[in-house]
């Protein structure tokens, strides 16, 4: 019965209607822009008439689908709030029950372990720059995901991780190993230095102030060409050795590749462990509740300050590696949009969630490689993943899970992940 | 010092500002009206500009006067402005309205980068030359070293578009209903405010004044590429912030600061530094006076 | 009797707007004092000044912990208040929403705890140990509110009750010695209100604490409290043992056009 109703309701007429109505709408608000390109030189104009049809169809059809999931949305709103459980996804099940989970977790180490054995150079390097931004991501993942500050301006502590390492080198010579805790160092201290001031800022105002910060260093970084060598940037910035031995071209790569697999690892295990104790447990209640939080004796600038400084470590040491890996870097890495980009794998994955997270930021970056039509529409898709994750699933593709402690009987407790 | 100069500049920043007016206006008043900081509404900026700039350079080929190609660009650039303003807040705001703040600032975010590379897209990443349409005024003549006239036709087109806005909120049916909703949406929605329709009406408004902001810079620089929203909408922010976010008057008072600080810094001081100034600009403003000059300090209530 | 609050003229303005204008109130040791007075009167605008929440405009608030130190609250961060021992629950409810039960009252052993950044990573054995410690410290608090069947539950899902229960679970978890709760009852049903009767005379009798209450329903108010405080236009207008209050003409013409709960 419901499901005819729910047809009916979907294919109607008055659906039609509607649908018409969104597809004629769209035909004319992309017309002139992307039907009409005019050459003011040369004193030509294209018409693209055969966009229009594409605009024209796709609208017609992704109305349906909008009009669907909408009304999906706000079923399940009402049925979260009258459902006493918590529904949990097949993905989120799968992930909690050790029979699945466990192989899972086994194939995906023994894959990314012969990963340079069976792939090429290439491939090895797309995998490695991947590998760069789930480590970044997860950093992120702690200020946004977790402490829900939104942090616009994230690639800046980047960017000193990999000026950091540039400089260091172009100066003095040092080399990866010592630069990498440095560029960690730096980026925690840069995290201070910032976030002191704009802790106490209202989330909005935070996520503009942070960008603002952002743009400030790297326009520093372009301007400043005693300091920095300008936009034209930073050459030769030597790969790793290994015990002091320079390695073969192939070699290195493999090299670098299982250092960001090491550095990866780790992540995720300081990542587990910080979520998982007093202060990632505080965190999580800063982000719920401001005022709640701070009458239950959490100072509230102390917890919001190890949040903002222990991401920027991250994407220091990040910053570092991706100097070692690409060997040239210059400020145009650096835009706003990369911050961007690095919070649309987080919010893509699941705000809070480690493994929705590196899966978001392995998706987001390893598709366009792949999809040679993809990449250029790259951008583009990032904005529409921002949109559609908060209009549809806020929470992410894999949504965090709260921890489980069980209880057998009284007073005999064992806490359970 | 150089008098001279100074007023160039003085005027220079005048224009600025005034640009940043016509942008800002559309922030403040969406603040406002739902607390949202509209991030993509540089974008609405920029796609007016674009607009305007297709509708004249089809006009232009077809040998219309300059006057005539203005008005009619200008128009075009309004209502296709108006248009995306209103279909983006169908789409990536509306179903927030329930959402946390935070989540509709990412989508603002994801329009924005949307919005960009759509232009950048469909159109070309490079930058387009945008033909000259306002001519000359005889009568400035004698100063026509300081001030062209599209910098007089700027400052004139702000005055118009600051007074007829006023107006409209003061003594329209909608103005008042826009003014309930922004200090108590779900009051005004009790007292049978079509809250949805204010909503739109605001996004409409302030895309239209975003728009004409567009085709104005673009006639009197001459060129424009899908990026200028981003740089223009960010420093109309901190315009907006400046004058005390939500306050109409405000955010012109701010605006005209914030072109004459810049103007008169990248004139005495460096030009090299022009943006990090803005930006220094904004972070400062933030830090120390986040309720702006007019505006009121907010307390939350517990 | 030692007092463990002492509020002196305290005073707050928003604007032109006395909210509360030189209160003077005291709270003795193991003592349940009730605030009552109408809505719009200033009672919570009092609980914010003394938890920090806003920074009173004049007047001093002190605190006496039983060990016998006296600190001066004016000025401190909710955060510090609470540390000293002063708790509150608020009266629209603030729980962690999306957190376990658990992790609520988790949330409140915060302050008692030691484990840093360093702890957390690399999970020592002092650190294993607290977190021991607090898990089970929460779940014996979340037995003596009867809130142990939802332990793994989101905080938004239980019941009503339920949650104005863990927000007084969650205050005691910080260990307080003076608690604040504001408007406890509201919402409740009978039943409800007669279990929160009981839980706070318990409160009061096995912990030793005093609690400040702000409420409506004078029957809980006068079963309760030792003394009641009357408070109108952010001005105290009388103050008493409940069978004083209620018979006070000034109080009954504040309440005038007023209805009170029987
Ligand atoms: N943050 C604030 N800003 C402005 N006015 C406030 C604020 N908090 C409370 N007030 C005002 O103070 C008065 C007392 O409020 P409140 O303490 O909440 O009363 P109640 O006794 O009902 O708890 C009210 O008039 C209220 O509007
Ligand atoms: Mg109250």
């Amino acid at each position: 019965m419901s499901e005819i109703s729910e047809h009916k309701i979907l294919f109607g007429w008055e659906e039609i209607k509607k649908s018409l109505l969104t597809c004629i709408w769209f035909m004319f608000l992309t017309f002139p822009i992307m039907v009409i390109q005019v050459n003011t030189i040369h004193r030509t104009v294209e018409w693209r008439w055969e966009r229009l049809f594409f605009v024209g169809a796709g609208a017609f059809l992704l109305s349906f689908l909008w009009r669907y999931m909408i009304r999906r949305k706000e079923a399940g709103i009402k049925r979260e709030e009258t459902a006493q459980n918590t529904h949990q996804d097949l993905l989120q099940r799968l992930l909690s029950n050790p029979r699945f989970s466990r192989p899972a977790l086994a194939v995906a180490v023994l894959f990314f372990l012969t990963f340079p054995l069976v792939f090429s150079l290439y491939q090895i390097d797309i995998m490695t720059t991947a590998l760069i931004y789930v480590v970044v991501a997860l950093g992120l993942n702690i200020v946004v995901g977790l402490a829900g500050l939104l942090d616009l301006g994230y690639v800046a502590f980047f960017a000193v991780g990999a000026y950091t390492y540039a400089l260091l080198n172009v100066h003095f010579q040092l080399g990866f190993w010592i630069c990498l805790p440095i560029g960690g160092a730096l980026g925690f201290l840069f995290g201070v230095l910032l976030g002191f001031p704009v802790l106490r800022l209202r989330g909005d105002y935070l996520a503009i102030v942070t960008l603002g910060f952002g743009e400030i260093i790297r326009l520093v970084l372009e301007n400043w060409n005693e300091f920095s060598f300008g936009p034209s940037g930073i050459a030769n910035i030597p790969r790793p050795g290994f015990m002091g031995m320079d390695l073969a071209l192939h070699q290195n790569h493999t090299y670098i590749y299982y250092l960001m697999v090491g550095l990866t690892v780790f992540t995720i295990f300081v990542v587990r462990r910080l979520q998982d104790s007093r202060i990632g447990r505080a965190w999580t209640a800063l982000r719920e509740d401001e005022i709640a939080c701070q009458a239950m004796g959490i100072n509230k600038t102390r917890t919001k300050l190890s949040a903002f400084a222990i991401g920027a470590t991250w994407a220091g040491m990040g910053g570092v590696v991706f100097a070692a890996k690409t060997t040239f870097i210059n400020p145009a890495s650096f835009t706003i949009w990369e911050s961007v980009i690095i919070l649309c794998c987080v919010v893509l994955g699941g705000m809070g969630s480690i493994i929705g997270v590196v899966a978001g930021a392995l998706v987001l970056k390893l598709l366009p490689e792949y999809f040679r039509a993809f990449s250029e529409y790259r951008m583009l898709v990032f904005g529409t993943v921002l949109v559609l994750m908060m209009v549809f699933r806020p929470s992410g593709l894999i949504s965090s899970v709260r921890r489980v402690y069980r209880f057998e009987g009284r007073n005999k407790l064992e806490g359970q992940p | 010092m150089d008098l001279e100069y100074f007023f160039e500049l003085f005027l220079g920043g005048l224009t600025r500002g005034s640009i940043y007016a016509l942008i800002a206006l559309g922030y403040t008043m969406v603040y406002g009206i739902v607390e949202l900081i509209n991030f993509a509404h540089g974008e609405i900026y920029m796609i007016g500009a674009f607009t305007g700039l297709i509708v004249a350079g089809l006009l232009t080929l077809l040998g219309w006067p300059a006057l005539a190609i203005l008005v009619i660009a200008s128009i075009a650039a309004m209502i296709y402005s108006c248009a995306y303003g209103w279909t983006m807040e169908k789409i990536a705001y509306k179903p927030l309205r329930k959402a946390p703040r935070l989540s509709a600032l990412i989508s603002a975010i994801g329009m924005s980068l949307f919005l960009q590379n759509y232009v950048l897209l469909a159109q070309t990443p490079d930058f387009l030359p945008f033909p000259n349409l306002i001519p000359e005024f005889d009568f400035l003549e004698p100063i026509e070293h300081i001030a062209r006239s599209s910098e007089i036709l700027i400052y004139a087109v702000t005055a118009v578009v600051m007074v007829t806005l006023t107006l409209l909120i003061k003594f329209t049916r909608m103005g008042k209903a826009m003014r309930a909703t922004s200090q108590d949406r779900e009051m005004a929605m009790l007292v049978g405010v079509n809250v949805n329709r204010v909503i739109s009406m605001t996004f409409i408004l302030g895309s239209a004044t975003a728009a004409l902001g567009g085709v104005l810079i673009a006639s009197h620089i001459g060129q424009i590429n899908y990026y200028i929203g981003f740089l223009a909408g960010i420093k109309a922010f901190v315009a907006a912030v400046l004058g005390g976010i939500g306050s109409m008057p405000g955010a012109v008072i701010g605006s005209l600061v914030l072109g004459w600080s810049e103007s008169f810094f990248t004139g005495y001081i460096s030009s090299d530094y022009e943006d990090v100034f803005a930006f220094l600009f904004l972070v400062v403003i933030l830090i120390f006076r986040p309720s702006g000059i007019l505006g009121r300090k907010e307390s939350d209530k517990v | 009797m030692k007092a463990v609050l002492t509020v002196t003229q305290l005073t707050k303005t928003f604007g032109g707007l006395h909210a509360l204008d030189g209160v003077d109130l005291t709270i003795g040791r193991n003592e349940i004092v009730a605030l009552i007075g109408p809505n719009g009167a200033g009672k919570t605008t009092l609980f914010n000044c003394l938890t920090g929440v806003y920074i009173p405009t004049g007047g001093s608030v002190e605190i006496t912990s039983p060990e016998g130190h006296t600190t001066r609250l004016n000025g401190l961060k909710p955060d510090k208040v609470t540390s000293l021992g002063m708790a509150r629950t608020f009266q629209n409810i603030r729980l962690f929403q999306n957190m376990t039960v658990l992790e609520n009252v988790m949330i409140g052993r915060h302050c008692r705890m030691h484990a840093g950044i360093p702890g957390a990573i690399l999970r020592n054995a002092r650190t294993r140990r607290e977190e021991k410690a607090v898990i089970d410290d929460s779940y014996r608090i979340l037995e003596n509110f009867q809130l142990d069947r939802y332990v793994n539950e989101f905080a938004k899902n239980l019941p009503y009750g339920a949650q104005r229960r863990l927000e007084i679970a969650r205050a005691m978890a910080t260990e307080p010695f003076l608690l604040l709760l504001d408007e406890p009852a509201a919402g409740m049903n009978a039943q409800e209100t007669k279990d929160l009767d009981d839980l706070i005379v318990r409160l009061r009798n096995k912990e030793e604490i005093s609690i400040l209450l702000i409420e409506h329903d004078m029957k809980l108010v006068t079963s309760l409290s030792d003394r009641i405080f009357v408070v109108d236009y952010g001005r105290k207008i009388a103050e008493g043992t409940p069978a004083e209050v209620c018979c006070n003409p000034v109080v009954i013409k504040a309440y005038l056009g007023e209805e009170i709960d029987a």
